[in-house]
């Protein structure tokens, strides 16, 4: 693409307002949709692993080293070694990428889902169960409401991490929002590298915004309150919680 | 087994590589933890203090850091005037993720504190700058500790990131590996990375350990401990 200037923010500007590249299979909107594809499907598959198994863990306190070794160890794991290796042992296709991409998500969402459950007051559960609610309802009814905003953070950490790490599968297969940058640098074209970056950026910031807007509207009315400060100081064990289990991006 | 025997002779063959690029990525990740506790700490005293100043600081990091790492990469060298290939834009990001993180957790530990033991020292004439060092600065460094400890882990993992653009680190093991379409060499990355990650770990429990003597004795131990667990599972 030609640029009417050699100033990186002015190719930027330029890069980003072209309507071709809006456009076609190849365009910023296609690009999204396969970025949010990966990050759904990736999601999908890491609740389906993670939310029974931190329910139980949770519920039953067993299996809780267990746990916590395995959440360290996944966590250690480079995803962008993960994916590049399961692309040449697999294939250079959606799947393998994808569980590379579960690999990175299980960790946050898994102690989330945990550390919701514990987080809930013990007097409360036995309360409940005192009054005679089976262990079921018990988890329905008690644990994962008021857990719920702490889980709701650990799925907010492993969406933001996907978000910014489904970018390195466009090195291996080229697809996603990192095939901006991929291109951007082998054919030199900055204004391309850092637009691209810019929707990168973007993208990641919208998803959280969405992602802490369903953390708000998907706590009970009871526990909500509408002084977040105030209540950060009377729970802070909570909230430490909540920050904790943001892990990192990628 | 072809993998086992293919890491083997790995290995020893390429020792001098593998020495230089995890010199490297320790280097890249170790130095933003370290920057990130000397940035985040005072400015979570100032946030502990000045209630305005606090809200702005904490939307401003965790906007901040919901930035992916691959496009600050690529941004930071027009920023800081760096080239794209400079270590230093590595440190950068991470250290800005760094601060992010620790900011949050260091504001809570700091608050959590019991305001008698601050009044005490207040009392034994303490100003606020010693009660702030001797004082609320050990308190707090468990919880510290367990913030740096999931940023040691995810900065050894992210590091490899910027092999992406051309920053050395072990990362260029997965991208070398990708085009010369050689798995073994990628396993070689990913088992490295996963040892560093555990070395350092191993190393930040132990400095838990020396810094905060009077959690190992007595009965204070096993209440802390609890306390602790619980906020290890969630990170």
């Amino acid at each position: 693409m030609d640029y009417s200037s050699s100033n990186l923010f002015v190719q930027m500007g330029e890069w980003l307002s072209d309507p071709e590249n809006w456009s076609g299979s190849r365009g910023i909107p296609m690009r999204i949709a396969e970025h949010l594809g990966y990050v759904g499907l990736t999601m999908l598959l890491a609740l389906a692993i993670a939310v029974p198994l931190g329910l139980y863990v949770g519920h039953t306190g067993k299996g809780r080293v267990l746990i916590v070794s395995g959440v360290g160890i996944l966590r250690a794991l480079p995803t962008l070694g993960m994916v590049f290796l399961f692309a040449l042992l697999f294939s250079r296709g959606v799947l393998p990428a994808v569980w590379a991409l579960v690999l990175l998500a299980v960790p946050p969402v898994l102690s989330g889902i945990y550390a919701g459950v514990s987080s809930v007051n013990r007097t409360v559960v036995d309360a409940a169960r005192s009054m005679g609610l089976t262990e079921w309802q018990i988890l329905t009814r008690v644990e994962l409401p008021n857990g719920l905003q702490v889980m709701l953070g650990g799925v907010r950490a492993g969406v933001l991490q996907v978000v910014a790490t489904a970018t390195v599968v466009a090195y291996a297969k080229a697809d996603g929002l990192g095939v901006f940058l991929v291109e951007g640098t082998q054919i030199n074209d900055n204004g391309r590298l850092f637009g691209g970056a810019v929707v990168i950026a973007a993208v990641a910031i919208a998803v959280d915004g969405v992602m802490a807007l369903l953390q708000r509207f998907a706590i009970s009315p009871g526990l909500r309150t509408t002084r977040p400060v105030a209540r950060s100081q009377q729970e802070s064990g909570r909230q430490e919680a909540v920050a904790s289990a943001q892990g990192g991006t990628t | 087994m072809d993998w086992i025997s293919g890491i083997i002779d790995y290995v020893p063959a390429n020792i001098g590589q593998l020495r230089q690029l995890t010199g490297n990525h320790l280097l890249q990740s170790v130095l933003p933890i370290v920057f990130g506790v000397l940035i985040a700490v005072p400015l979570a005293q100032l946030a502990r203090q000045n209630r305005t100043l606090a809200g702005i600081m904490l939307t401003g990091s965790s906007l901040l850091y919901t930035i992916p790492s691959l496009a600050m990469f690529v941004f930071l060298p027009l920023v800081l005037g760096t080239s794209i290939l400079s270590m230093v834009n590595v440190v950068v990001a991470l250290t800005i993720y760094a601060v992010a993180l620790l900011m949050r957790s260091t504001v809570d530990a700091l608050t959590s504190i019991d305001d008698g033991v601050r009044q005490a020292a207040v009392a034994m004439g303490y100003t606020p700058l010693r009660r702030f060092l001797t004082v609320d600065l050990p308190l707090s460094i468990p919880v510290l500790i367990a913030g740096v400890r999931v940023i040691s882990v995810t900065n050894i993992s992210m590091v490899s990131v910027g092999a992406l653009i051309g920053v050395p680190s072990l990362g260029r093991l997965f991208t070398d590996g990708l085009t010369r379409n050689y798995p073994v060499q990628i396993a070689v990355g990913i088992i490295i990375t996963l040892l560093l990650a555990l070395l350092l770990d191993l190393l930040l429990v132990l400095l838990e350990r020396v810094l905060t003597p009077w959690a190992r004795s007595s009965t204070t131990r096993r209440t802390r401990a609890a306390a602790l667990d619980a906020r290890t599972v969630a990170s």
